[in-house]
């Protein structure tokens, strides 16, 4: 019997906390491993529309974005409230598409070049005709791989 | 002088750095791999090309309005429609002598489509439709073809147990080894051939 009272006696020991950082560095680690830092501050409203029909865009470095909707509201003010075209960190004209598609092409390395796709991510509330501009300065650039941008979902969340 | 033993750096305060980062990066980290619906768009030709005669039974309509609404073969109709329509149309297989169809379960009705091969959904859309809208009816078309390129592609490989979407995933993963690509590339494009995706987008309107 002495033997079961022994154990009960004295208090709970200190769980050490030595390995506590071992463990943070770890999910550290992880998260700097699986981070992607933005690259290009969002300037106009990009709430992509529903799709469940996708592909998945791997590999990074074979796409060109072009972000397009309306400005967002810091900038509402200075641009206006229609749907407007970003390239890199700026808003952009739907001339200057094309020459910066030949900008971005000619940064990739050569054997990518001919397996580029541009990855539309477009406002779900902008209007087509800007969408047609846009990709009518994609054919006349020969950038004809093109991918809309979408958010996992149903299709009927887009109409009402 | 005396030998002094250094004295030990107190590591206690390592984890609050750690979690200074870790917070850092948990904030920052975005994991998400894009996706979307590809496309191709049809290179832009100097010279005029001649006029190719299609049938009109061969086209099947799709008109988006600015209203956001939508035509379908002259016909007003609901997008919840659209791809059971779609699906109807492509697997028609109306085609008489040279231009049956074998594979197609549709029915044959001789006002519609001759054979996969030959129809052609043609989308129009408006300068006022919304883009979401848009990507609505691509995505309903692009089921459609997806639902039939499946069903072919079960007939033929029935012992592969999987679908089209699927194994067209498993062949564009970049982690898929290249043995798995090969045995799952004349497959894939078998069944293309039997419905090649022939979706023609027309100028929107101008106003």
């Amino acid at each position: 019997m002495s033997k079961f009272k022994k154990k009960k006696s004295g208090e709970l020991p200190a769980i050490s906390t030595a390995s506590l950082p071992d463990i943070v560095f770890m999910l550290l680690f992880f998260f700097m491993v699986a981070t992607v830092m933005r690259d290009s501050t969002l300037m106009v409203a990009n709430t992509l529309p529903a799709a469940d029909q996708i592909q998945k865009l791997d590999k990074k470095d074979r796409i060109m974005y072009i972000y397009a909707g309306k400005p967002s509201s810091r900038y509402i003010d200075k641009y206006g409230a229609a749907g407007r075209i970003q390239l890199n960190d700026k808003f952009a004209t739907v001339e200057e598409v094309g020459a910066f598609i030949l900008a971005e092409r000619a940064s990739k390395r050569q054997e990518l070049q001919n397996v580029l796709t541009t990855a539309l991510k477009v406002d779900g509330e902008t209007k087509m005709g800007l969408v047609s501009d846009i990709k009518q300065e994609l054919r006349k650039v020969n950038a004809l791989k093109i991918n809309y941008t979408t958010r996992v979902g149903d299709y009927r969340q887009n109409i009402n | 002088m005396a030998k002094r033993a250094a004295p030990e750096v107190n590591a206690g305060s390592m984890a609050d750095i750690a979690f200074l980062l870790l917070i850092f990066f948990l904030v920052t980290t975005t994991i998400e791999t894009d996706s979307g619906l590809n496309r191709k768009l049809p290179p832009m030709d100097e010279q005029e090309q001649e006029d190719i005669i299609i049938r009109q039974r061969n086209i099947f309509t799709v008109v988006v309005n600015k209203y956001n609404q939508l035509l379908v073969e002259e016909e007003p109709t609901e997008i919840q429609d659209l791809r059971q329509l779609a699906v109807e149309f492509l697997d028609n297989g109306g085609g008489q002598g040279e231009e049956a169809c074998d594979f197609c379960q549709g029915k044959r009705d001789p006002s519609s489509s001759d054979n996969p091969d030959k129809a052609i959904i043609s989308l129009k859309n408006d300068r006022e439709t919304s883009y979401k809208v848009y990507v609505a009816v691509q995505n309903e078309l692009v089921a459609a073809y997806n639902e039939l390129r499946d069903r072919e592609f079960q007939r033929l490989n029935p012992m592969m147990g999987t679908t089209f979407v699927e194994a067209n995933k498993t062949y564009n993963d970049p982690r898929t080894s290249l043995d798995t690509k090969a045995l799952l590339k004349p497959k894939l494009d078998e069944v293309k051939v039997l419905f090649p995706q022939k979706l023609s987008e027309a100028e929107p309107n101008k106003n």
